[in-house]
């Protein structure tokens, strides 16, 4: 299985000769190179010799004799905090994703198979939530959490606290949208057997609601790790740029981008670092995210 | 550390497990209720934990922005439309929303140009899904991510000194100068929107892929056997059957420029004439302690993108109107 929809052959019978063919062919491979040069780029460049970086460009490593070795991430990895940093990220990560989650999964319920007074316009108000810019809610919300309010930003642990409810508040209305679609669209025979049958709404969503909306309930969640693994402006504003000990990844690597001016090589490691994890979810499951992206916005 | 991991379990373990017996909770209760009221109570019950986190983190925040738009420095005294006419009257925040004007315009059409360009011809070779995967996979990476990667693209030497940014091997290589990218406006900027089109290109394409995959081969093959060739083809009756999704894809890019902040924080934080909305609010509320300004600033993004969303909610009511 592939990981994008399977090509459907369209072409087979079409007229066209075989050198239109061997053009088109390139024209789609010189494609992938530009988009992968700016990455590989990088790559390369994060196993070089500080030496090497700033006196030639990434290109000539690629020719003999080889000079890459490990001694930037070594670096990274001992000197920046930036170990603790990943730590960090997946300690913020996984409680934003599972808390929208596990929260929307019932509110789409409701708003797919219970009936109720407003539920329509409701709907309609928490998909226009989707385009509220995250920019608006930071100085009321730093008021209310921060030395001015009830004190949960700052060193300790009540900072992680704080985002993980801010991004799971900022996830819920695509999560809501997303899984109402779904579970909107499974079939209606089977709920209405289900309650003919004697059994309440909690059965109806353990047993019937949550295992078929698997594919739809793992998209999500993908999207919000991504989300939220990638997030900078949500982390500056609720752990802060200096908070040292609770900085994520993208903080770290962004207080490096800014302050080491010549340290390049570092800068690449540790950028490269950050990328392992959201590239690994991306390679394991891109069959789920593309689905989940598409199935909410692609009728039929 | 221990602490943290701590934390964290409790919140792995306990977030689900709080929900979950919240809803059952108030299933027994429920039990004491008369049946015909418990169908009115219950969707709401099952909406709560929903209703409360949007209301404290979206809803309460964005109304108490407005209010606070309308205040001094120190959110005490009210002054009227004061931030509003500081943000319409200074030249560089009226810099940073033309150049939001400018990410509007181009981010849209590079992506969703783009996009329809690839899956089309993506479409027609053998190797597609390994040729959309490529595209792809800079949406995985975060932004603050493709900053750094994008800094070696546009890296610049003197003329005398070998280049190290791939962009300007090839400008030298072909017998130019070297070309400082970053710091010469209006070019900075578009570079910029380059990088987040390189970011978001792959998000259009699937999805127009996905659209351009429901259209009926028959209906194409229909046309060509009148005649018509590939272009008429595309022109006359592909791009029609698109177009209701090259709207949404539209909308999504439109609000992502409106929105857009990593990228310039992270590759010239503003500076050289490239400055944006979200990075001026983010300046004005932390770097020059302007709650006010920045509270403007956010109500003019907020509005900014009001339109865009009564079109996306028309467009849904529609949609659901089918259902």
């Amino acid at each position: 299985m592939t990981p994008f929809d399977r090509p459907i052959e369209r072409t087979s019978g079409r007229r066209g000769r075989p050198s239109r063919k061997v053009v088109l062919n390139l024209i789609v491979i010189a494609i992938m190179v530009l988009w992968l040069v700016p990455t590989f780029g990088l790559l390369f460049n994060s196993f070089r010799p500080a030496v090497d970086v700033s006196g030639s460009g990434w290109w000539t490593s690629l020719v003999p004799p080889w000079n890459f070795n490990l001694d930037n991430y070594r670096h990274v990895l001992s000197q920046n905090d930036i170990g603790e940093a990943f730590v960090n990220s997946l300690f913020i990560t996984i409680p934003s994703t599972i808390i929208p989650v596990a929260v929307a999964a019932f509110a789409a319920y409701a708003f797919s198979w219970m009936s109720f007074r407003g539920r329509d316009l409701l709907f309609v108000v928490i998909v226009g939530l989707l385009v509220i810019p995250l920019q608006t809610t930071f100085i009321p919300l730093l008021r209310l959490l921060g030395p001015q309010g009830i004190e949960l930003l700052g060193p300790g642990v009540g900072s992680f606290v704080a985002i993980w409810f801010a991004h799971a508040g900022y996830g819920l209305p695509f999560a809501i949208y997303l899984l109402r679609n779904y579970m909107g669209g499974l079939p209606r025979e089977v709920f209405e057997s289900a309650a003919i049958d004697g059994a309440s709404h909690v059965t109806a969503f353990f047993r019937l609601a949550v295992p078929m909306s698997v594919p739809a309930i793992a998209s999500l969640a993908i999207f919000q790790f991504l989300f939220v693994w990638n997030d900078l402006l949500v982390a500056l504003i609720f752990i802060g740029a200096t908070n040292a000990p609770n900085l994520p990844l993208t903080v770290a690597v962004a207080n490096l981008s800014n302050s080491l001016g010549g340290e390049w090589q570092f800068l690449m490691a540790a950028a490269f670092l950050s990328m392992i994890l959201p590239l690994a979810v991306f390679f394991a499951l891109q069959r789920y995210f593309v689905r989940g992206i598409t199935g909410g916005a692609v009728k039929g | 550390m221990d602490d943290r991991l701590v934390t964290a379990l409790i919140v792995v373990v306990g977030v689900p497990a709080t929900v979950v017996g919240y809803i059952l909770l108030t299933e027994a209760l429920l039990r004491a209720v008369p049946t015909r009221l418990q169908s009115t109570i219950r969707p709401w019950l099952w909406l709560l934990p929903a209703l409360l986190l949007l209301g404290v983190f979206l809803v309460f925040p964005t109304l108490t922005t407005i209010g606070l738009s309308f205040q001094d420095k120190l959110s005490r005294n009210f002054v009227g439309l004061a931030n509003y006419e500081y943000f319409f009257s200074t030249g560089s925040t009226l810099a940073a929303l033309r150049n939001n004007v400018i990410w509007l315009v181009l981010l849209t059409v590079f992506t969703v140009g783009g996009g329809l360009l690839f899956a089309t011809l993506f479409d027609r070779v053998r190797f597609e899904s390994a040729a959309k995967s490529v595209i792809f996979l800079p949406l995985a990476i975060s932004f603050v991510g493709a900053g750094v990667i994008w800094r070696f693209m546009f890296a610049y030497r003197p003329p005398n000194e070998p280049q190290t940014g791939t962009l300007n091997a090839v400008v030298t290589g072909l017998g130019f100068e070297p070309i400082t990218w970053l710091q010469g406006s209006p070019l900075n900027t578009v570079l910029l929107i380059a990088v987040a089109a390189w970011i978001w290109t792959g998000f259009a394409m699937v999805i127009l892929s996905a659209a351009l995959k429901g259209i009926s081969p028959e209906l194409l093959e229909a046309a060509r056997v009148d005649g018509a060739n590939e272009l008429q083809v595309f022109r006359r009756i592909t791009f029609p059957l698109l177009l209701p999704t090259v709207a949404v894809v539209s909308t999504t890019m439109i609000i992502t420029a409106l929105k857009a902040f990593d990228i310039v924080y992270v590759m010239t934080n503003g500076s050289f004439d490239t400055q944006v909305i979200a990075n001026q609010m983010y300046a004005e509320l932390f770097r020059f302690n302007q709650p006010g300004r920045g509270s403007a600033v956010a109500v003019i993004l907020l509005l900014l993108i009001v339109p865009v969303m009564i079109v996306n909610i028309r467009r849904f009511r529609a949609q659901e109107a089918i259902r």
